[in-house]
């Protein structure tokens, strides 16, 4: 890219490391005069000149990395605690392989190394806590190397790719092993937790049992009384509060970093206080979702009762690490406020169309990734009105 | 968010009359300062004006008459006036803030440049070898936009030559040779004014010119300029910037201490000549003191208010401090006198008080000598020309071996190479930092954070401007935002990429500049 090759100019006024002594002789004389003669305490020290200006921040790209890696801890140890080991054995795989993957690339490319920024191996985590429990031990290093390789590297590396590089990992994973993506029977102790129905349907996502209970619902004439009232008491079980307490927890089938809501929740209002992530991003999204699933995702149960669906919808699948995470990805989210908040609307209303409509029970990773597409273009569309333009547009008008 | 919410309740204060009533009313019950303001007015509600106020900013009538009863909001509403934006970076204020200003000695070189201002350089009228008295004049201002310069001691003219200068580059300069007597004798002063409200505000105008008084905040525009509004503007408010918002710097803080008298003079002699009708003197709230103290000196006077502003970088910036005080916003390309506001440092009145009340012409000014490699940092009252190398012999030298030595502040001071330069009328402070880390210069990839656009106090988008301007965009680094850059580096500070932003706009943004000028000459 030509910003790299022009990097050199600037480099040149900020770095011009001179040194006194050295530099004298091509300097005209100095004036004359006693204090001239007189030592200089000049000759003393060596000068470093650079632009303005002369402080910088504490904050940090590898800073920022850790920071984004550690909030996301709290929802790991939920999800061993809930799930088992093998969640931390995945993600310890999908990082490592991810940032392996980073310095291979780079040295083969022969590109500066910078898998010390931590970017690639938040890329592994993130990927990690977008598979099912059961997913065989090479699924994440495939899903790494589509990560790091196709989604970030062939863009050009940290801050140039245009598409989120975990999800795209994982969208390349559902589409190539749908059936290792998308099996969840195999989690051991959610049998044990969950004392409801939803025990009975335990080899499927809260989500997808929702949409299919939805669909048994909207036509119960098409099939069994038996299936009808297992849907009803699957909704009623789902949208209740022991149900939307147990998604809260993290007591439910899902990926690894799908299960608890609340622990999510947790490591990302962190981030925001601390002001690594801009609260815009997850409150737009997950209020879009809210409110279009609460308008539109109700379901009636042949009892008659109306069931809200709104905070189901909120606290089940991916919608949390989602909007907290995965939405707030800063290279691939808009860098102007207004611009941050139509990303959010936008996604969490394609996440909730998709979830009610679509093919998918899931639709937060694709919302997510349609979105990257179009956050040029919303950059572009939302560059902030300069101090002073509105003031300057009232005075030509007038 | 809080934009959205401003957006609509100006929507609504413009077609809804009543429902802008209502959220005028909403924020005069909820806060009791701006009853008092509404009230003093006379103005209710918003029927035919504009609230664009938001939480701190004062409101802005759209027709406000220039001259209208004004005021701007008291610091007893316990919030300090602020503007949008802004970062806060480490003070380092307490190397020097408790430190009295010292006299500096004598210097035993005086070197002073033509050119210590904005605009065409002083025309000399000494010679080699010619005798000067402390305080004569060494060069006349060499067009309209100039200052004059004169000489800080007795002395002889060694030579006029080219000498290295703070902007860089060599420039022509009055080397003095000091008298060796130790004292200056008789200064050559002007005739003072005692009464200067009985005396023709041009002659007060022309008094500063003749004392080559500049703007002493750093961007030494000459000051007689400057108080003159263009044909069809006139003044209504003369602003004081006593923000000091730079880190490290304090010596505008001691001068509102010790000289404040002066200061206020300065502001009525102001108020006087732009015949504006309210002063403000604005400073941070990190100066409690010298905001207690300028308020005790004022509290007599019906026109001038003091007021606090949030501490913040850069509440400084001329822009920025009239939106705080007045929430008037300077159109884009434009200057204060097009809101009707006069902004002057502290320094600056200081040295008009001189020139009227006692003749002196601008040959001395407060500085800071400070930094962590300073033996002992010193607030500093300098003869101008002071080479900055016996300056630092007074303060015990530097601790330590290598150094980065700045003139002015950390944040828009200028690096430099070499201790023999002399101080000239807009060096505020003398800066001695550790070197920096070696990663302070190597650039990361622009993770697209956003974190600079959230800052920037001109809502700019400084990594896109920063990007194209080293692509030599033209065009797109307008766009977003290179020609109204104010330079003040809060983007390049708050960067985790450590991406060189404000360096960068820095570099196209005068051929923006010069496009945009050539097209609005077009127009015309």
């Amino acid at each position: 890219m030509s910003v790299e090759d022009n990097k050199a100019q600037p480099d040149k006024a900020a770095e011009t490391r001179s040194d006194k002594p050295d530099k004298a002789p091509a300097k005209p004389k100095k004036a004359p005069g006693k204090a001239v003669k007189k030592k200089d305490p000049v000759e003393l020290y060596e000068l470093s000149v650079s632009n303005a200006p002369h402080l910088k921040g504490k904050a940090k790209t590898s800073k920022i990395m850790i920071a984004v890696c550690a909030a996301l801890v709290p929802a790991l140890v939920g999800s061993v605690l809930f799930q088992g080991w093998r969640s931390l054995v995945l993600v310890i795989i999908a990082a490592v392989s991810a940032v392996v993957f980073e310095a291979l690339i780079q040295l083969l490319t022969k590109r500066k190394l910078t898998i010390a920024d931590g970017s690639a191996a938040l890329t592994g985590v993130l990927l990690a806590f977008n598979l099912p429990y059961g997913v065989p031990w090479w699924l994440p290093v495939v899903g790494s190397f589509a990560a790091i390789a196709i989604a970030k590297q062939a863009f050009g590396g940290l801050g140039y790719n245009l598409f989120n590089p975990a999800l795209v990992g994982r969208a390349i994973l559902l589409a190539s092993w749908p059936v290792h993506m998308t099996t969840w029977d195999t989690v051991p102790k959610l049998a044990n937790l969950s004392g409801t129905t939803i025990d009975a349907l335990s080899s499927a996502t809260p989500l997808a049992v929702m949409k299919h209970s939805a669909a048994v619902l909207a036509e119960p004439g098409l099939y069994d009384p038996g299936a009808v009232s297992q849907a009803s008491e699957a909704v009623s079980q789902l949208t209740g509060p022991l149900g939307i307490g147990k998604l809260a927890l993290g007591q439910v089938g899902g990926c690894i970093g799908e299960t608890s809501a609340l622990l999510l929740l947790f490591g990302a209002l962190i981030l925001i206080m601390i002001g690594v992530v801009d609260w815009r991003i997850p409150l737009s999204y997950l209020g879009a979702i809210f409110v279009f699933t609460a308008i539109f995702g109700g379901v009636t149960t042949p009892d008659g009762t109306y069931h809200f669906t709104g905070l189901f919808h909120l606290m089940a699948g991916g919608a949390m690490l989602g909007a907290l995470f995965m939405a707030t990805d800063m290279v691939t989210t808009p860098v102007t406020k207004g611009g941050r908040i139509i990303f959010g609307i936008g996604a969490g209303l394609l996440a909730a169309i998709i979830r009610l409509w679509g093919g998918y029970p899931e639709g937060v990773s694709y919302s997510i990734l349609l979105m990257n597409a179009a956050t040029p273009l919303i950059d572009r569309y939302t560059t902030p009105k300069f101090f002073g333009s509105r003031r300057a547009k009232e005075a030509a008008n007038a | 968010m809080t934009r959205f919410v401003e957006v609509i309740a100006r929507r609504d204060c413009k077609s809804f009359f009543t429902s802008g009533m209502e959220i005028c009313r909403r924020r005069v019950k909820s806060r009791p300062s701006l009853r008092g303001d509404l009230t003093a007015t006379g103005q209710r509600g918003c029927g035919s004006g504009r609230v664009v106020a938001k939480s701190t900013a004062f409101r802005y009538q759209k027709h406000e008459p220039p001259g209208a009863p004004w005021r701007a909001r008291q610091p007893e509403d316990g919030m300090a006036l602020t503007f949008k934006g802004g970062i806060h970076p480490p003070e380092f204020k307490h190397f020097t803030e408790d430190k009295a200003l010292v006299e500096a000695r004598r210097p035993g070189l005086v070197v002073i440049p033509l050119a210590q201002h904005i605009g065409a350089p002083a025309k000399p009228v000494v010679g080699k070898g010619d005798t000067l008295k402390a305080g004569q004049l060494l060069g006349e201002p060499g067009g309209f936009v100039s200052a004059a310069v004169h000489s800080p001691v007795a002395g002889k003219v060694l030579k006029i030559a080219d000498h290295p200068h703070a902007m860089g580059g060599l420039k022509p300069a009055v080397i003095i040779e000091p008298a060796e007597d130790g004292g200056d004798g008789e200064w050559e002063l002007m005739e003072p004014i005692a009464e200067p409200g009985r005396v023709e505000p041009e002659k007060l105008v022309e008094r500063i010119r003749a004392a080559g008084i500049v703007g002493m905040g750093g961007a030494t525009f000459p000051t007689s300029v400057k108080v003159v509004p263009p044909k069809g503007h006139e003044f209504d408010t003369v602003i004081l910037n006593g923000a000091e918002c730079e880190p490290f710097l304090t010596c505008d803080h001691r001068l509102m201490l010790e000289r404040g008298e002066k200061i206020v003079r300065g502001l009525e002699i102001l108020l006087q000549i732009t015949g504006a009708r309210n002063g403000v003197i604005a400073i941070e709230a990190n100066k409690p003191d010298a905001v207690a103290h300028l308020k005790e000196l004022t509290k007599d006077s019906a026109r001038i208010s003091v007021v606090k502003c949030k501490v913040k970088y850069p509440q400084g910036a001329e822009k920025q401090l009239i939106k705080a005080v007045t929430g008037r916003e300077v159109p884009v390309g434009g200057l204060p006198f097009a809101v009707n506001v006069l902004v002057q440092n502290v320094g600056t009145a200081y040295a008009i008080a001189e020139a009227i009340y006692e003749g002196k012409p601008l040959v001395e000014r407060a500085l800071t000598l400070t930094g962590p490699l300073v033996s002992e940092p010193k607030n500093l009252w300098v003869r101008l020309g002071t080479p900055v190398s016996e300056l630092l012999e007074q303060c015990g030298g530097l601790k330590g071996e290598a150094a980065r030595f700045i003139m002015g502040g950390p944040m828009m001071g200028m690096a430099q190479h070499r201790f023999d330069l002399p101080v000239a009328k807009g060096t505020s402070g003398l800066l001695f930092l550790p070197p920096p880390p070696p990663e302070a210069f190597t650039e990361g990839p622009c993770l697209r954070c956003g974190k600079c656009v959230d800052i920037c106090p001109m809502n700019l988008v400084p990594c896109d401007a920063a990007l194209y301007s080293r692509a030599g965009n033209l065009d797109e680094a307008e766009r977003y935002g290179a020609a109204d850059c104010i330079e003040c580096g809060s983007c390049s500070f708050v960067c985790p990429a450590k991406r060189h932003l404000v360096q960068s706009i820095k570099l196209l943004k005068p051929s923006v500049l010069k496009r945009r000028a050539e097209r609005a000459r077009a127009a015309k």
